[in-house]
């Protein structure tokens, strides 16, 4: 029995509420909370493990076969993201332990941590496209929460556009379904996918291909991507991290799994819209990073240019550009998870957010300094670090491909992001300390620990990309193989 | 504050909230062969609960019922993932339910299922919030 | 009947967009409120209406109708039950802290 498949969704979602009565007691909370994340992970390593083993594991809810019941499906490529993911909500709950402080932990924020997280690692794991729309929304619902947790103005102020955006959103996506269940009398992504394959992609499917594109799009923030500025500046950090690493992935997530499985037909139109808005996401995102004063906006911007990167990937839609586009996701998770804690600790250190105000951080904080520094070279994709690969394979993937214009945007971005990121390095780090020696603020040690975890982690991709290359070469031909995971849900006979 | 004169509404609310209360748990039973359920007779439920707050003020209830609504909700939440995951002990697949006829004394033969249990941890959930939106809106004015 | 749905549909969306596009944050919810019932309709309609029985144990042989779209409408409502909920009350807290429920002044100042 399968059963397993469903656990990183169930047990952080019975572990929040166990939380809530024990809401008095936060170090007892902390340390469930971080034994829950590890037991994810270990959970999820070991699924990848069979999965690459036995072929794709599905379990269908109570009984009901496919494609009447619902079900979670576990292949690699949503098995890479979820183990990820819970391994940066693992590095941002430790980096959270030392700072979030006494007022947010005593209102439910690891809850709704948790909550966040099975809402995650649901979407990636659904197999029914109804599913992941109530998987969105319990990630969204905690996410609501924990961007107005603290109840400051500003975040209020903020908080209520994000709901509202998303609310939208929302309805936009259950149009998109009513119309799908409409044309193709089913939900399950697998059996819609063959249904597709059977009648041909006409207009109307198409279409709808389209609105999913458009939910997706500013779910992810591709090109659609006016909310993110705004409201990814006003949380605490951690929230803040865990939004810029794993919110906007679910979005690409979803448009690289609708793309690539259900409505893969009509390539001239959907990935070539889909090339278009990466195109002119990365020259926007490229802007906002150059013109941002403060670290918060050129931080928010470069979440940005990464997804439009990531989507190089889709539209190229090779199996070289997908695998690239794997590895560049994993990587950016764990990259801008990092780059927004270290940002909010030059805020926290500083007491200031405009890159000029700032100077001589890393007289008082060398290490501080130094994993800065690796961020930004694994950011602009220098070897040895973890952005490298992803960015050589989706470059090889757009040649193949001939996308020559996304090519060079792409490649021309990393150079802007080197810019934005070295203006950050250069002026707030280097030159004269303005803080004597006596009054510096310590850095806490659990904000060092995850940082040097993250730094690990991050190296790690860089340099064992080869252990990781069968995963993602898996996930990658499954992708671009649609009829594997089809045949792995519905069986050879349907 | 001014005494506004509410005996009627007082006297109403007293026979109304029971005729409300048993309306709730009868939806809430009929649901599994028939219109109703959890999600239903437990938003019936919450609203007798919420029209109580309204009626009498806030720490009459709070004395008569002393819950804390955000752990009837959480423990809604259990209950319903507690019988969900449960399937996992018996090896079936996960939210798999199960029911049978059981001889009960006085009662006769009665149908029970699992599913009941997990209905009735959403009716909690729903009493759950339902009251402690209202109650956060209500209490700082 | 499926004709009228639709003309129904489409008759809530707009009163929903109209309301949305307004500045008094309660309207905009009351439109979110109104798109969501538009969107319920719709899933409904487009699943065929009365094809055949309800879709309840222990009424009449087939052909049943189609139960999937009320379990659809169901979850749907739910989920907007709680987002309207949650967004009812952060209104409230946005009205309380920031003094104003027009959309137009909570856009905030750059050099905050």
């Amino acid at each position: 029995m399968n059963n397993i498949i469903v656990l990183p969704l169930i047990i952080p979602i019975m572990t929040a509420v166990i939380l809530v009565f024990l809401r008095n007691n936060i170090i007892l909370q902390r340390i469930i909370s971080l034994i829950t994340m590890v037991f994810v992970t270990a959970i999820s390593i070991l699924l990848l493990l069979n999965v690459e083993a036995d072929g794709i594991m599905k379990i269908d809810f109570g009984g009901w076969l496919p494609p009447f019941g619902i079900l979670f499906v576990a292949d690699s490529f949503s098995l890479l993201l979820v183990i990820t993911a819970n391994i940066v909500a693992i590095l941002c709950l430790i980096y959270s332990f030392s700072t979030i402080g006494f007022r947010h932990e005593n209102m439910f924020f690891y809850p709704f941590v948790l909550l966040l997280i099975a809402g995650v690692n649901g979407s990636f794991l659904t197999g029914d496209i109804f599913n992941l729309f109530v998987c969105f929304e319990v990630m969204l619902l905690a996410s609501y929460v924990l961007i107005a947790l603290g109840g400051e103005k500003v975040q209020l102020r903020e908080s209520i556009k994000y709901v509202l955006i998303n609310v939208v959103t929302s309805w936009i996506f259950l149009v998109a379904l009513a119309y799908l269940y409409g044309t193709l009398k089913t939900l399950n992504m697998a059996h819609i996918a063959e249904r597709v394959a059977e009648v041909g992609q006409d207009p109307l499917i198409t279409t709808v291909a389209i609105l999913f594109l458009i939910v997706f799009s500013i779910k992810a923030g591709l090109l659609l991507f006016f909310w993110l500025p705004g409201s990814y500046i006003v949380p605490p950090t951690a929230v803040q991290a865990l939004f810029a690493a794993l919110l906007t992935k679910v979005g690409v997530y979803a448009l690289i799994r609708t793309f690539t499985l259900m409505f893969p037909l009509n390539q001239e139109v959907t990935h070539t819209l889909i090339g278009i808005m990466a195109g002119i996401t990365i020259v926007l995102g490229c802007m906002g990073a150059m013109s941002g004063k403060d670290v918060y906006t050129i931080a928010t911007y470069n979440v940005i240019i990464g997804v439009g990167f990531i989507l190089i990937g889709l539209a190229a839609g090779t199996e070289t550009a997908l695998s690239g586009a794997i590895y560049y996701l994993i990587h950016d998770m764990l990259a801008k998870g990092l780059l927004f804690l270290l940002v909010g600790t030059m805020v926290y250190l500083t007491g200031e957010t405009i890159v000029k105000r700032m100077s001589g951080l890393i007289q008082n904080y060398p290490l501080f300094g130094w994993i800065f520094f690796i961020v930004l070279l694994t950011l602009t994709g220098m070897p040895p670090f973890s952005g490298f690969v992803g960015k050589i394979l989706i470059g090889q993937g757009a040649i193949e491909a001939g996308s020559y214009v996304l090519l060079t945007i792409g490649f021309a971005s990393s150079i802007i992001v080197l810019y934005s990121l070295l203006r950050i390095f250069l002026a707030s780090f280097f030159g004269e300390t303005t803080v004597s020696e006596e009054d510096k603020k310590p850095i806490p040690k659990g904000v060092m620990v995850s940082f040097i975890l993250f730094t690990i982690a991050i190296i790690y991709l860089g340099v064992g990309a080869e252990s990781l290359s069968i995963y993602v070469q898996d996930a990658a031909r499954t992708l671009i193989n649609p009829s594997i995971y089809i045949d792995a849900i519905l069986g050879e006979g349907i | 504050m001014r005494k506004v004169n509410d005996v009627i509404l007082r006297t109403v609310v007293k026979g109304v909230v029971l005729i409300i209360l048993t309306l709730g748990v009868y939806l809430f039973f009929s649901g599994h062969n028939a219109p109703g359920g959890g999600f239903i007779g437990g938003l019936v439920l919450g609203s007798a609960i919420v029209l109580l707050y309204i009626t009498y003020d806030i720490e009459t209830i709070q004395r008569k019922m002393p819950f804390d609504f955000k752990k009837v909700a959480a423990l809604g939440v259990l209950l319903a993932t507690g019988t969900a995951i449960g399937s996992l002990y018996f090896d079936v697949p996960f939210l798999s339910q199960t029911d049978g006829y059981f001889n009960i004394p006085f009662l006769g033969e009665k149908h029970l299922t699992t599913v009941t249990i997990f209905e009735a941890g959403v009716a909690l959930t729903v009493i759950g919030t339902l009251v402690t939106i209202i109650l956060s809106i209500s209490e700082d004015d | 009947m499926e004709s009228l749905m639709v003309v129904l549909v489409g008759v809530l969306v707009s009163v929903g967009t109209y309301l949305i596009l307004s500045r008094n944050i309660i309207r905009i919810i009351l439109g979110t409120a109104v798109l969501s019932h538009a969107v319920h309709l719709l899933i409904l309609t487009v699943g065929g209406l009365k094809t055949g029985g309800v879709p309840v144990l222990g009424q009449k042989d087939g052909p049943f109708t189609d139960a999937l779209p009320q379990a659809l409408i169901l979850t749907a409502i739910v989920i907007s039950f709680a987002t309207t909920a949650l967004l009812l009350v952060l209104a409230y807290r946005v009205y309380k802290t920031n003094g104003t429920d027009d959309v137009s002044e909570l856009r905030g100042m750059p050099d905050e």
